[in-house]
């Protein structure tokens, strides 16, 4: 490293040393540490967003390449809310975030205080939850693919053993196939749930217990009075990453229906990958991928707004 | 934690939530089950749990010896996250020494907008990284997918945040024997972050391992494929063989489930820093 040896040279002597001072060689280290991270950001993200906030306002089909680039303004952006495909891929993102992240922030909550509270072997049930966090989403889409088989599959198996005649033919099913992958995704995140849950548990004092205890508060009103309201920053962040995440989910659906049947199972970033790498319209789909930011930006603004004014740390 | 009294209603509600759990796990189960049954057992209902026609050789040679070549896809995953894993670490870990350990102008701007950088999400610039791969000459290379995956603000921020604590009478006294920042980089704060290092290593490499979108967009050879890659390759050659569909998500899965059991405080805990403090 040029750093050291800058330093070596005026230990010795041999470099003025009046010039290189502690506090500009501490510069000077600072700038070369930090240098290949800062690059790297500028190289994989904000030079990305901006090429892409350019690319969105034009027409551009990758194979005709450069010199084919249209310059269209907001032709992309209003075109957009008149494809019926990608309203429908923004109207599933949100049912997907309605559907999941209530369901696993409330499963979460409840199962780690039982965890936290009632359990012996805590370690094995943090383990044992999280372990559909750490499978690759791609195996476990296999798994439940063969689990939701219409006929044969295990699950409508249960389901016509309890009396379901007709049971959801789930995946390929257009009504369900957007509620099987929900089922999959909630299955696969609580387990990351329950460990932010258990974290933000641990933070809050046990003397608070205590006392309630000795004031008669049954077990759940403690929940009630003490650990939730004390949760307040751990679900605020699990809301919006939880949120955040929602939007960004690929891998199932890909695998599992490539947003079929009938594009009942589309989503944004589904639709930005058939857009941009099936049919090659950069453009358009990097117009899609601006709205997808403009979204996840205003999930974190309100959020934080909303967090400065309730939650008191 | 303090002991609580031993009291016979938590043992208890252990014993209905090791119950829970099970139920809960109960789709790995039946996936490790599946592997190792005949094609014709794998549907029967109920669920016959334990085969009584044990396949798992025949099953194994069709994953690993088959015209799919799983073993080739196992090793392509293991050197991009191994070389990801090495790269962020050392890059991340070098920021977050600037960022927590170093006096320089700018940083905290810098600092500031690395924040900020956590807010892009990777999705929303897949088109424009796609193209620069294009023009730099690298698309269809395993390098693309370490370019993309070697920087992360998430992790210089995990790191940031951990060697801010480390107490600077340390990093004095080493710089009053003479050490320079680098020197005090390489043999003070690196082996004190040891337990965060070993975080960021295996959340990355599980992360890199199941990377799926990546792939997908930066590769077009079969023999460059990674395992989740190969895994939908797999899916349409022999997409109605479940019993052998399950033996590779198995082979999928194990590595990382053996090196989460053994590591579970190190993974728990990490993610648990980047929930509390983020």
């Amino acid at each position: 490293m040029s750093e050291s040896a800058v330093t070596r040279k005026a230990a010795a002597g041999t470099a003025p040393r009046t010039y290189w001072t502690r506090k500009r060689r501490e510069q000077l280290a600072g700038w070369l540490f930090i240098a290949p991270e800062v690059i790297g950001m500028l190289v994989i993200a904000v030079f990305p967003l901006l090429f892409s906030l350019v690319l969105s306002l034009t027409e551009w089909n990758l194979v005709g390449g450069l010199s084919a680039i249209h310059f269209v303004g907001l032709d992309n952006f209003i075109e957009l809310f008149k494809d019926n495909r990608f309203l429908l891929a923004l109207k599933n993102n949100v049912l997907f975030t309605i559907g999941t992240v209530p369901v696993t922030m409330v499963l979460g909550v409840v199962l780690s205080a039982l965890i936290h509270k009632k359990l012996y072997a805590k370690t094995f049930f943090k383990v044992a939850f999280f372990v559909p966090y750490i499978c690759s989403t791609v195996a476990i889409a296999a798994v439940w693919q063969a689990l939701y088989h219409p006929s044969k599959g295990p699950v409508n198996q249960i389901l016509m053993q309890l009396g379901l005649s007709d049971p959801p033919r789930w995946l390929v099913d257009t009504s369900f196939s957007l509620i099987a992958i929900m089922i999959i995704y909630v299955w696969q995140l609580l387990g990351y749930q329950i460990i932010i849950f258990l974290a933000g548990m641990t933070n809050i004092p046990e003397e608070l217990y205590e006392a309630a205890t000795i004031d008669g508060a049954s077990g759940i009103g403690q929940f009630r009075r003490i650990t939730l309201p004390l949760l307040g920053p751990t679900t605020f962040f699990l809301a919006i990453t939880s949120t955040i995440s929602s939007f960004k989910i690929f891998d199932m659906i890909k695998f599992l229906t490539n947003g079929g049947p009938n594009y009942s199972s589309t989503v944004i970033v589904y639709q930005i990958y058939e857009e941009g790498f099936e049919r090659f319209k950069m453009g358009y789909a990097s117009a899609m991928s601006w709205v997808l930011f403009l979204i996840i930006l205003l999930v974190t603004s309100i959020t934080w707004i909303t967090q400065n004014r309730k939650v008191h740390y | 934690m303090t002991m609580r009294k031993f009291k016979p209603g938590n043992l208890l509600f252990t014993i209905l939530f090791a119950l829970v759990s099970v139920f809960f796990l109960m789709p790995l189960v039946w996936m490790l089950s599946a592997a190792s049954k005949t094609e014709k057992e794998v549907w029967t209902f109920p669920i016959q749990w334990i085969p009584n026609d044990w396949n798992i050789i025949a099953n194994f040679k069709a994953v690993w010896m088959g015209d799919v070549a799983f073993g080739l896809f196992y090793m392509n995953s293991l050197k991009i996250a191994l070389i990801s894993t090495v790269a962020t670490i050392v890059i991340s870990a070098m920021a977050g020494y600037a960022l927590g350990k170093l006096d320089f102008k700018g940083r905290t701007l810098i600092f500031t907008l690395m924040l900020a950088f956590m807010m892009i999400p990777e999705q929303a610039t897949l088109v424009p990284r796609y193209i620069m791969i294009k023009e730099l000459g690298l698309y269809d290379s395993h390098a693309a997918l370490i370019l993309m995956g070697m920087f992360s603000s998430y992790f210089t921020f995990l790191l940031r945040q951990f060697m801010v604590g480390i107490h600077n009478d340390m990093l004095e006294a080493a710089e009053l024997d003479g050490a320079g920042f680098f020197r005090i980089f390489w043999s003070v704060v690196l082996p004190l972050s040891r337990p965060i290092l070993a975080t960021v290593g295996i959340i990355k490499f599980i992360w890199t391992w199941n990377d799926y979108q990546g792939p997908l967009i930066m590769l077009n050879s079969t023999r460059l494929y990674t395992i989740p890659l190969g895994m939908q390759f797999f899916k349409e050659e022999f997409g109605t063989q479940i019993s052998v569909m399950m033996m590779a998500s198995v082979a999928a899965i194990l590595p990382l489930l053996v090196l989460f059991l053994l590591l579970q405080k190190q993974v728990i805990d990490g993610i648990a820093i980047g929930g509390v403090k983020g």
